[in-house]
């Protein structure tokens, strides 16, 4: 278990190494996302410019949620490159048969395949909103909501993750890559960005009971703004809703090696 | 039990197939059709260790098909195999950590990073001790000539320095058998030499087990007294090259250079191949040759004179077209 | 002129048929349009409820502006083509040089077909659903409106034409960026952020800010979406359609002449570059 970690360390450093060869390359693009992300949070500024208000959310608030799930997912972007372009990359260019190959866990290797340096501009935007909120908002932030942010981004990383990893194991079957999970992916940031409770009811459920991204973010961040729940929920429950984040991961875990069995009998 | 062993293996794929033109196109949209190809049936060999084996067949015969269920990244639709004791595909882990394999077409090395560090990440990825890598690898770098590239990202190798690091790449981890599928496509003949040279050194010296699929019948000429031949998913010969020589080109090819342009008559026990001017090319039975000769300088003057084998590749030619029907 | 005219058609055909095939690309484009279109209507029909007056859009007009925003986003300059990005990193560009065809024509075509194939799967089960089976579901509210009038509806195709041709023409600048490899990858970056804000993906145009919309108005990215779907709702009366999609022309034909001169250039730096 050690020497993977020290593996799976070596290969992200290699491949930060690698990305800082083109330094120039990789500021322009960094700025490039940062801007790209960061139009979604002016986009949200300029409707309550414009209305005002989101009953009963006000701009600082929606900020904050948009500041913690563009952290965690700027991480998730990052980290999960090599299962991101798993279909283009791996598949469609026989690349999967070398991991194969080779005597380590397939996951760990794709795992390591990159640090996708240049997600640093959401990042930055997210940490920027994130900050601004919270002063607006006059948060305190002791050890037990320190903790709580930690658990709910930590969760949201690894639910993020475990949908790419879903949209990697959709390209075992077909050569396109699947927009679905991108949708699912993206969609998900982009839904995450408004507190759950601006949508109709329907979506509601499906984003908690069957993708579960309202209790990676939602819930638990409800209980870090210290507000009551417009949809109900009690304090606990809001706490405990991030477990349902790594539960998603271990599941997409299980569809990998479903995945896996499925290539090495069907061939390239 | 012979280090590698093949019994009975069968692979059958299930592969789209679409209809021509725009109509064909939208009602691909809505219904897909498959059909069935055997790649492979009853096939059915054994390697002992320290053997080069050379595995020989027309594109499509099924030559991947097999590496790739020997690798064990492919599993069977029946049929047994064992390598080193293990069945390659269920054991994955194990099993590769002691073979190496080297495509032809593909890099096993990292594009971006010079080549001692897709050397030293391979080191971490097989565990291999520390000190031990440091005496694999100088032996490797030594006999491969690497020094001078070793600083050099592999995007910017040409395809024979490439080759030969992929070379050593797959030998890093000490295997005891590797294969080589198409190590010197592409090559100029000064790095195929290099790599044929490397690979007999390998398997005489270390008593590597090498199992080499290629085109190249320099290459089989030149390493494998072994020649298995496959063509439509079965074996078509299993044997020395020797051997097949005797059972499919057992005829020599006589090319003679006249003082002057002859009027060839019947009577000879051998075939006229063509004859231009003064030059005219026989085939004739390895047994009747030097009588053949005889006669032939008896009746003509005869300048020059060259008997040889059949080519290798008119040989295997001869063997997958028997395969058919 | 029919025959001067066949290569170029036939790459469009050829790329138009290719792209068809993406079947399971087509389905989940169906999933992903109608899951971004949910999202930004209910977002934009809260912020609606919470202060009706201050909205210049009523939710119909909205919802016809997002439904039609995702049935026709291949349009949108906001990818490039894959196999001429893959030709140019391969340095098998050079190839097309050796053609006997104009370059820039040559890639325009494929590029409309890029633009026109992806949208021509994707619009009909868009429209189909967000414009009758919503209303069917008794969801009519959120649903896709008919055009305003049958003036309305003739203005946007007119101006849906001249958006394929801006649209095009913007795709072509991202196709001569990636001549310079590294440069040509943050342009394009840059461009397809300002193509999807400008064009009024995100939020409508009208939504922004008062102070914002005089130099909203005066972009090119405008008329990629923003301009036919505000005729299609009314938003922009039939009054000045034409004059707006006059505008969308200019910025065609502005766009490509730079296309052109700036891939003339780019033709030089291939052939320096060698294989």
């Amino acid at each position: 278990m050690l020497d993977a970690l020290a593996l799976y360390g070596r290969m992200i450093g290699l491949s930060i190494r690698a990305q800082m060869q083109y330094r120039a390359s990789f500021l322009m693009m960094s700025v490039g996302h940062f801007i790209t992300t960061g139009v979604e949070m002016v986009g949200i500024w300029a409707l309550f410019e414009r209305f005002g208000n989101l009953l009963p959310w006000t701009l600082p608030q929606v900020a904050f949620f948009y500041g913690v799930v563009n952290i965690s997912f700027a991480f998730t972007d990052a980290l999960a490159r090599g299962f991101d372009l798993f279909g283009a990359q791996f598949i469609k260019t026989g690349n999967f048969d070398r991991v194969l190959l080779r005597p380590r866990s397939t996951v760990l290797q794709l795992a390591g395949h990159e640090f996708t340096l240049f997600r640093v501009g959401r990042l930055l935007q997210g940490v920027i909103v994130l900050v601004w909120a919270s002063q607006q908002l006059a948060l305190e932030w002791d050890m037990a909501r320190v903790a709580l942010l930690v658990f709910t981004m930590l969760a949201t990383f690894v639910f993020f993750y475990g949908l790419i990893i879903l949209g990697a194991v959709m390209s075992f079957w077909t050569t396109e890559s699947l927009e679905i999970m991108n949708t699912l992916t993206y969609g998900g940031v982009e839904t995450a960005q408004y507190p759950m409770a601006v949508y109709q009811k329907y979506f509601q459920r499906f984003f908690t009971f069957v993708v579960p991204l309202a209790m990676v973010t939602y819930f638990p961040i409800v209980a870090l703004l210290d507000i009551p729940d417009p949809l109900g929920t009690t304090r606990v429950w809001q706490m405990i809703a991030p477990t349902a984040g790594f539960v998603f991961f271990g599941a997409s875990l299980l569809m990998w090696r479903v995945g896996v069995r499925h290539y090495t009998s069907t061939g390239s | 039990m012979p280090q590698i062993l093949v019994d009975n293996l069968e692979k059958r794929f299930r592969v789209a197939a679409r209809d021509p033109g725009m109509w064909g196109a939208v009602r691909g949209l809505v219904r897909r059709r498959y059909r069935e190809v055997v790649a492979l049936h009853g096939v059915s060999f054994g390697i002992e260790a320290g053997e080069i084996v050379g595995y020989i067949g027309p594109n499509g015969a099924g030559k991947s098909t097999t590496i790739k269920i020997l690798s064990g990244i492919l599993t069977p639709s029946g049929g047994r195999c064992t390598v080193n004791g293990l069945v390659p595909w269920r054991d994955r882990v194990a099993h590769v950590a002691r073979i190496g394999v080297v495509f032809g077409q593909r890099t096993q090395l990292w594009w971006d990073l010079p080549v001692a560090e897709s050397f030293d990440l391979l080191r971490d990825i097989y565990r291999v001790d520390k000190a031990r890598f440091a005496r694999t690898r100088e032996e490797l770098v030594t006999l491969l000539d690497l020094e001078p590239l070793l600083d050099t990202p592999v995007r910017q190798l040409s395809l024979g320095q490439r080759m030969r690091c992929d070379l050593a790449a797959s030998l890093l981890h000490e295997p005891d058998i590797v294969f080589l599928d198409e190590p010197t496509i592409g090559l100029d003949v000064v790095s195929k030499l290099a790599i044929r040279d490397f690979v007999r050194r390998l398997n005489n010296e270390r008593g590597v087990t090498v199992l080499l699929t290629t085109h190249d019948m320099d290459d089989i000429e030149a390493l494998s007294k072994r020649l298995i031949v496959i063509n439509h998913g079965t074996l078509l010969s299993d044997g020395t090259v020797a051997a097949l020589r005797a059972r499919y080109g057992a005829e020599r090819r006589v090319t003679v250079e006249f003082d002057r342009a002859p009027e060839l008559r019947d009577g000879f026990a051998a075939a006229l191949v063509e004859q231009l001017g003064h030059r005219a090319t026989f085939t004739v039975e390895g047994r009747n040759a030097a009588t053949f000769v005889a006669e032939l300088t008896a009746r003509h003057a005869v300048h020059d004179l060259v008997i040889e084998n059949l080519p290798i590749e008119e040989i295997i030619t001869r063997v997958y077209e028997s395969g058919r029907g | 002129m029919v025959d001067a005219a066949r290569p170029y058609v036939a790459m469009l055909g050829a790329r138009f048929r290719m792209l068809l095939q993406y079947r399971a690309a087509a389905f989940a484009g169906f999933a992903t349009q109608l899951f971004w279109g949910a999202i930004k209507l209910m977002i934009l029909a809260a912020f609606l409820a919470a202060n009706h007056q201050a909205s210049p859009m009523s939710l119909p007009q909205i919802a016809a502006y997002v439904w039609l925003g995702q049935a026709l986003l291949g349009v949108l300059p906001w990818n490039v083509d894959t196999e001429l990005q893959e030709k140019m990193m391969s340095g098998a560009v050079a190839y097309e040089l050796l053609r006997p065809v104009d370059l820039y024509a040559f890639w325009y075509a494929r590029t409309m077909a890029l633009r026109t194939a992806t949208t021509f799967m994707r619009m009909i089960p868009m429209i189909l659903f967000a414009g009758v089976l919503m209303p069917l579901c008794g969801l009519g509210a959120w649903a896709l409106p008919p055009p305003v009038s049958a003036a309305a509806a003739l203005y946007f195709l007119m101006s849906l034409t001249a958006t394929v041709a801006l649209a095009s023409a913007i795709t072509m600048l991202m196709h001569v960026a990636l001549i310079w490899t590294l440069s040509g990858r943050g342009f394009n970056t840059v461009m397809t952020g300002l193509v999807i804000v400008l064009s009024g993906l995100t939020i409508p145009l009208p939504l922004f800010p008062d102070w914002l919309q005089p130099f909203l108005y005066w972009q090119p990215f405008r008329g990629l979406a923003d301009v036919p779907y505000r005729i299609y709702s009314g938003n922009i009366g039939t009054d000045v359609a034409l004059f707006e999609i006059v505008q969308q022309i200019v910025w065609s034909v502005l766009i490509v002449a730079a296309g052109y001169l700036w891939l003339s250039v780019g033709k030089s730096r291939v052939v320096v570059q060698g294989g």
